[in-house]
């Protein structure tokens, strides 16, 4: 993870667009800026960057889903839940379903596991738009690519 | 077993807090209910679920957006629900 680039998820780690679920990993990293804000002396990963963990997670289940031809952006958040801290140097599992795929719209439920446990839940929904410009497809791509989305997934 | 409208008028209240009894099969969603896009989305995905469709949202945004046919096509309650019929009929065709 590079929390202040907003890259929330280092890999891919299972994908089955059948079965409409997505697993991907996280290490926390041990030092960020984010953590000296939050909170001093007691650093742990905001509640937020959770849920954007977890929307991200979703959002590359959709992404190759469609096979990046269009792209997801969040739209609403329900029923988020953190349940435990998240400290420098966890590591994460964070698992996404696709819950529906509706026309220019979808459903996911993520959860986020460290150390054995649930540690975060959220329903999400991402409105699916086409893409606003190229620049910000070639960087999905190139980010697809980083991240483990199968090749063929990523030519239409 | 509620009909269509009963339905849709049920999921419209529910989601958008909006009085049953200020719903009328003429209701435009937006201009008579004020449901913005957002809320919407929540109406469009308890309606997929609830009637085991995929309405096509975005063909008909495209059909509006080209003039094709007013918002009232498919923003009207009684006209949404006759549309949602169709897509019934033909999943199960």
């Amino acid at each position: 993870m590079r929390l202040e680039y907003f890259q929330m998820v280092d890999r891919i780690t299972a994908l089955d667009i059948p079965g409409k679920r997505i697993t991907v990993s996280a290490q926390v990293p041990d030092h960020s800026p984010v953590f000296e804000g939050h909170f001093p002396g007691h650093p742990i990963l905001p509640g937020v960057l959770m849920i954007e963990t977890m929307a991200q997670t979703g959002g590359w289940l959709v992404l190759a889903t469609m096979r990046l031809e269009k792209m997801p952006f969040l739209m609403q958040v329900e029923k988020a839940k953190m349940r435990a801290f998240v400290e420098p140097g966890a590591a994460m599992e964070i698992e996404a379903r696709l819950e529906h795929e509706g026309s220019g719209y979808a459903v996911i439920a993520g959860t986020i596991r460290s150390g054995g446990k649930k540690v975060a839940e959220a329903d999400i929904r991402y409105g699916v738009v086409p893409f606003p410009n190229d620049t910000l497809r070639a960087a999905m791509l190139d980010t697809a690519r980083r991240v483990g989305v199968p090749e063929e997934l990523l030519h239409g | 077993m509620a009909s269509t409208y009963e339905t849709v008028a049920g999921i419209i209240s529910d989601t958008c807090d909006i009085e049953l009894d200020k719903i009328t099969p003429d209701s435009h969603a937006i201009n008579d209910l004020g449901i913005d896009s957002l809320d919407f989305l929540d109406v469009a995905f308890a309606i997929d679920k609830a009637f085991g469709i995929k309405m096509p949202l975005e063909q008909w945004t495209q059909e509006v957006n080209e003039g094709k046919v007013t918002t009232d096509e498919y923003f009207v309650l009684k006209n949404l629900c006759a549309n949602i019929d169709k897509l019934v009929a033909a999943k199960a065709a």
